[in-house]
């Protein structure tokens, strides 16, 4: 249960905006729309813990999430507009690595699960190619093969999680993301274009 | 391969919450991380090698070839150096993982965030200050100084450079995302640096001057410890103020 309350964010003298409040239970999407600098990006910095509000709070399951940072990051996956992944090494070894940093399981050294993800993506054949040398689509596809293996993660907060996907590669990630509500996992997320997502519980929210 | 549900690790808790994160797991997960990316750089890592043997090596082309007045200079031109040599380095540390997002989801982690930057900045110590300290009794050598001395020189490096490291780290986190934050870099860490400089060639001069240095060099452990157990910490609040 993700809850926000009255949250308010500020940058230099501007304010983008304040009173947002909202709660989502498991199995609920939050999208949230609204033009290009108003804030999109800052409230789902703010829901992840990254940025502090000028005013309110976020709670994870009643506890706001500064006082159980660690409990809050093994619960959630967060995507921004960076990969968060490095150039110089391969997507399989960035995940390796990613799996041991977030304690996700990943058994047998990890092997299968991560080529299996890669795969899922389609970029099986880059497995072995530094990220530096991948489409801008195709790292894309990488930093999204965390999402499979951060399965057990309840809360998703993905920022554009569409830009620069193909139509085939949008249609498996809204796949995801339905199973993933359907597990009763709660997503947030920012996007342009609309979801093709049947059968969930979505909610909006505008920023104006 | 169409269903993610298939990528899914068969029996994996689903949405309960995540398996317990072993710290180690993360923490070797990180050094390992560190170690690979540079490892695919080397020549980053042997600039500040060759910058540390050069700047070294110069002093005795300025000051002229008076035997006595090398060995005096000696042990602070190779302190002054390994300084110098560190801030070099200093910028590789946070700039790429800043932005790329790493650093990001490096505080977006299930464990402690000090003991992950304790890991990082280790791994900046094992490829930039362990080659220093490996390479100093060459530069010992050069400036004539006497085996014991060379030895204590050794010794108050491999002391001294984790908590350049360490001081370093900080200096680098608190001006990230800052323009000119390589010179800014330079200005906060310098000057703390002094100690440092004062006990480590001091325990050097000592020694050739037959005096004891058991007591500098328990400064200077003194300072190491002080730092590992403090400078986490601090690191750890300037990143996540950096990446608000």
């Amino acid at each position: 249960m993700l809850q926000a309350q009255e949250l308010a964010c500020v940058r230099g003298d501007r304010r983008l905006f304040r009173g947002i409040g909202f709660e989502l239970g498991p199995g609920t999407l939050l999208r949230v729309q609204g033009a290009n600098g108003s804030g999109k990006t800052s409230l789902l910095r703010i829901l992840a813990g990254l940025g502090l509000p000028a005013a309110g709070e976020v709670r994870w399951h009643g506890t706001p999430i500064r006082r159980q940072r660690e409990t809050f990051a093994a619960a959630l996956c967060y995507l921004g507009h960076l990969v968060g992944l490095k150039d110089e090494l391969t997507p399989a070894e960035n995940l390796r690595i990613e799996a041991g940093l977030s304690g996700w399981s990943v058994p047998g050294r990890g092997g299968e699960r991560i080529a299996a993800a890669l795969a899922f993506w389609g970029i099986e054949r880059q497995a072995a190619l530094p990220l530096r040398v991948l489409s801008a689509g195709q790292r894309r596809r990488a930093a999204l093969a965390r999402l499979l293996l951060a399965d057990a993660a309840p809360l998703w907060i993905l920022d554009e999680p569409f830009t620069a996907l193909d139509v085939q590669a949008v249609q498996r990630l809204a796949d995801v993301i339905g199973q993933r509500l359907a597990q009763g996992g709660i997503v947030v997320l920012t996007s342009h274009q609309e979801v093709p997502l049947a059968g969930a519980t979505v909610q909006t929210l505008t920023l104006q | 391969m169409n269903d993610p549900a298939a990528v899914a690790a068969p029996g994996a808790p689903s949405v309960a919450g995540a398996s317990p994160p072993s710290l180690r797991r993360a923490l070797a997960a990180a050094l390992l991380r560190d170690l690979m990316v540079t490892a695919r750089h080397r020549a980053d890592a042997v600039t500040g090698l060759v910058f540390f043997v050069v700047v070294a090596s110069l002093f005795p082309l300025g000051v002229g070839s008076d035997a006595r007045l090398l060995r005096e200079i000696g042990p602070g031109v190779v302190w002054v150096a390994a300084l110098l040599a560190n801030l070099l380095s200093l910028p590789r540390l946070f700039v790429a993982d800043h932005a790329d997002g790493t650093l990001e989801q490096l505080l977006l982690r299930p464990q402690p965030l000090p003991l992950l930057v304790l890991a990082k900045v280790g791994g900046h110590w094992l490829t930039t200050g362990v080659p220093l300290v490996l390479v100093s009794p060459l530069l010992g050598v050069q400036y004539g100084l006497p085996a014991d001395a060379i030895g204590v020189l050794v010794l108050t490096l491999l002391i001294g450079t984790p908590v350049l490291g360490l001081l370093g780290a900080v200096a680098a986190a608190l001006a990230l995302g800052l323009r000119g934050s390589g010179v800014l870099t330079a200005l906060i860490v310098l000057p703390l640096n002094v100690p440092l400089l004062i006990f480590g060639s001091g325990a050097v001069q000592s020694q050739m001057a037959g005096l004891e240095v058991g007591g500098l060099l328990s400064l200077l452990g003194a300072i190491l410890a002080l730092a590992l157990v403090t400078v986490p910490f601090a690191l750890s609040q300037a990143l996540r103020i950096a990446c608000e």
